[in-house]
């Protein structure tokens, strides 16, 4: 894999409002984000799925899995055909959907063409020993009960996040966090800083899991100032190469959760 | 090193993982963590009694509620929390585990676990947790034994205790001792074999599993007729005890399937209505005493046996507590299972007395027949599975239960529309009345007992049935509850009301104690909520 793929990868999912990069099938839908994508997939496995199948390779020549179509289609191209449908052809118009839909269903499309290039040439086994080795992913991570309960839990990321998205996060681990992740900071009227991972708040207190993952609860009466904070996990940019990030994701893709003893 | 990665190197510094939160050391000895309350009766002896004394006789009547959670859940509150430094943690029946945070009432984190459409006998319930490590575990109601992570509520690892479809179900806490937690399951009302087993705690795989009921050539098989010894019942679905100094635990076990027709299942019903005692580290039997030979009755013996040492005789004597729901109270040697003494504490017919190794001589005539008969103790016992109390502080022993309960048993109407859980499919051929016919029937009394006698010491009458568990605590109050919905604090010593509070809803539960930062709290469920008193 190139050495400057990945970034330009990125660069791609990260650009707003380019304009310049429709019909790619290596381009995610412009201004897409996690959250379009995992809408889009709703939406197209609710109104698309039943003909195109669930990986969307059930008709000849079409693996919208795989960013395969007919033939080049821009963004809204493809956001007219799947409001609109195609004339003369089985593929019908759905008036019922939203214009905001039909771009999440082509974020989505888009977001799986990535899916096969992101861990294309990965290695889980070797990607599971940068996880726990070079990337110490464990000292924030916990899978399958080993490692640190700061991050998130990713003993089923592989079924909660396709590859593309777990590139962008490991490549540009703030352009999205779930708001179970994020982390916050108070500092109490005697002066103690505590940071952690948000759990719950209300009016008069706050929950957290602390850097010690001890779970924590304050008065906010009793605090001098709070907030958010920046993600603490660093990007792998320039620390890994692109192999290594193609273990990694090969790796992350393969977490499904608990097995049965 | 890398050093992009630096800043991973900084983070993992400020972030040295914190220490294993509840050691197997910590659950041997108890009194080195006063303030928490860490199995569902406090400790392995079943107690329920807790060192604190900042809330005492002198000042109970102060006590304010701190904070109240409500349960989105209909079902029967029955679980008692567990109490970890600062952090409580309770089961939403049927299988949601939430951490709390034990001074404000407010969730740190919430584990569902949505269980298949299991059947049960009673309710889609659960009676609490049990915890070593940082990890958690919880009986599911299709019969899975869970670990979850106690600091972030992520599950670690979900084993198949039974099959649901095959009428199993788990309603129990858990109990865990060194490495391994035991479960059993309930079910034995529909008809399953009843068993304990023992799993891996870090791995969840199953060590052993003892069932309790003998297979064809295994002892005890032969107090069974026929194949009934397959779908016998004698389930174990409430919380066990263990004994570090003889390495055993003990579970009771419920009663024989069918529950009222004795017909197809002659003999005694080797092991139904009994405690066994089990190695901890085999499973191997070491002793049983049977409460209530060849039951027909649903005299379920899973009361929480209780652990005291004693003075027997004028020597100690280390010694199980039973209050049974048959009406029947026992004091056993925990050693070899010797019967020291037994006697009714309720109104009792179905026996009238003892041979002198224990075994209740049964009284004639007190089987369903086609005219009716009247059975004392009631279908629910003098006491169904609400877990008591022992104060070595005061050698009392506390047990709220029923009073006076009754019940007609009638053979060959079975099914009708009234008496009977219609579920109980396997009760067998009999229909039963409720017989609660005037005012001094069925109501709910709250008992001290002098274990060297069984003889009560005090008593305090509650204006209905209780399904209330008791507190005792080193400030010599003792808490329990009732049907009524009252939250009631007595004196230990002489039973007087101390305190009261109307919590509007039905107690299901045995009430805790803790405390946090110096400050005594104590908890109870009622209705679909967890209530929280302290002093102001």
């Amino acid at each position: 894999m190139g050495g400057t793929r990945w970034y330009r990868i990125l660069a791609l999912l990260c650009l707003l409002g380019g304009g310049l990069l429709g019909g790619s099938p290596l381009v995610m839908a412009q201004h897409a984000t996690g959250s379009d994508v995992f809408s889009g997939e709703q939406a197209f496995q609710n109104s698309c799925a039943n003909c195109h199948g669930k990986t969307g390779n059930q008709i000849a020549n079409v693996d919208l899995g795989h960013g395969v179509f007919r033939k080049p289609y821009s963004d809204a191209d493809l956001t007219d055909i799947v409001m609109k449908g195609i004339p003369g052809t089985p593929m019908p118009a759905t008036p019922s959907m939203s214009r905001e839909q039909a771009v999440q269903i082509v974020a989505y499309l888009r977001s799986r063409a990535l899916v096969k290039d992101a861990g294309a040439g990965g290695d889980a086994a070797r990607g599971k020993a940068l996880f726990a080795g070079k990337g110490q992913c464990l000292t924030c991570h916990r899978v399958n009960g080993e490692g640190s309960r700061l991050g998130p839990d990713l003993s089923k990321i592989g079924l909660l996040r396709n590859s593309a998205q777990l590139a962008v996060s490991l490549l540009d681990p703030g352009s999205e966090v779930q708001p179970t992740n994020r982390t916050y900071r108070i500092t109490t009227k005697g002066g103690q800083r505590v940071t952690g991972r948000l759990l719950n708040h209300d009016a008069y207190s706050v929950q957290l899991l602390d850097e010690q993952e001890q779970l924590r609860s304050f008065m906010r009466a009793d605090l001098r100032d709070e907030g958010f904070a920046p993600s603490p996990m660093p990007s792998v940019r320039g620390a890994l190469s692109d192999q290594e990030v193609a273990d990694l994701v090969q790796y992350l893709t393969s977490l499904r959760g608990v097995s049965p003893p | 090193m890398n050093a992009r990665l630096l800043p991973l190197c900084a983070l993992l510094l400020a972030a040295m993982p914190a220490m294993a939160q509840v050691t197997a050391e910590q659950l041997l000895a108890p009194g080195s963590q006063p303030d928490n309350w860490l199995s569902y009766s406090h400790d392995y002896s079943n107690q329920r009694h807790s060192p604190l004394t900042q809330i005492n006789t002198r000042n109970v009547d102060k006590l304010k509620l701190q904070w109240v959670w409500q349960a989105h859940s209909l079902e029967k509150f029955e679980a008692t929390p567990l109490v970890v430094n600062g952090v409580l943690y309770t089961v939403q029946a049927p299988n949601d585990v939430v951490a709390l945070d034990a001074v404000t009432g407010r969730i740190f984190w919430t584990y569902s676990h949505q269980p298949s459409p299991a059947r049960t006998c009673c309710g889609r319930v659960n009676r609490g947790l049990a915890i070593v490590g940082d990890t958690l575990f919880m009986g599911t109601v299709d019969a899975h034994l869970l670990a979850i992570d106690a600091k972030s509520g992520t599950l670690l690892w979900n084993a198949v205790v039974a099959d649901a479809a095959a009428q199993y179900s788990i309603t129990m806490p858990p109990l865990v001792v060194k490495d391994k937690v035991y479960i059993g399951t309930a079910g034995g009302d529909l008809g399953v074999r009843g068993f304990i087993a023992a799993y891996d705690v870090k791995t969840g795989r199953q060590v052993w599993k003892f069932y309790t009921i003998p297979a064809p050539g295994e002892p005890g098989n032969d107090t069974w007729t026929g194949d009934s010894w397959q779908k016998g019942g004698a389930a174990v679905w409430n919380n066990g005890a263990y004994d570090a100094s003889a390495n055993l635990v003990y579970f009771g076990t419920g009663n024989p399937a069918p529950d009222w027709d004795g017909r197809t299942r002659l003999g005694d019903n080797l092991y139904s209505d009994s405690v066994v005692a089990l190695d901890a580290d085999t499973g191997k039997l070491k002793w049983h005493y049977q409460f209530t030979p060849h039951d027909e009755l649903d005299y379920d013996s899973t009361q929480v046996p209780v652990l005291a040492d004693i003075p027997w005789q004028g020597k100690p004597r280390k010694v199980m507590l039973w209050a049974n729901r048959n009406g029947l109270m026992y004091v056993l040697d925990r050693l070899t299972g010797e019967f020291l003494l037994g006697k009714p504490y309720v109104e009792v017919n179905w026996m009238d007395g003892f041979d002198a190794k224990g075994r209740p001589h049964r009284a004639p005539g007190i089987v369903p027949t086609p005219q009716g008969t009247l059975v004392r103790p009631h279908v629910h016992g003098a006491i169904n599975w609400a877990p008591p109390a022992y104060s070595p502080r005061t050698g009392l022993f506390y047990v709220a239960h029923w009073e006076h309960s009754g019940i007609m048993a009638i053979e060959g109407q079975f099914p009708q529309s009234v008496g009977i859980n219609a579920r109980q499919t396997t009760m067998g051929d009999v229909t039963l009345e409720p017989f609660l016919n005037n005012d001094d029937e069925a109501r709910g009394v709250i008992r001290a007992y002098d274990p060297a006698t069984l003889k009560p010491k005090w008593e305090y009458k509650l204006g209905n049935i209780t399904w209330g568990g008791v507190l005792s605590t080193a400030g010599d109050v003792v808490f329990s509850g009732g049907k009524d919905g009252y939250f009631v604090a007595l004196d230990a010593k002489g039973g007087k009301l101390l305190w009261k509070a109307a919590l509007g809803g039905q107690v299901n539960a045995g009430a805790m104690t803790y405390a946090v930062n110096g400050k005594q709290y104590v908890a109870i469920a009622a209705g679909a909520a967890l209530f929280t008193f302290a002093l102001p």
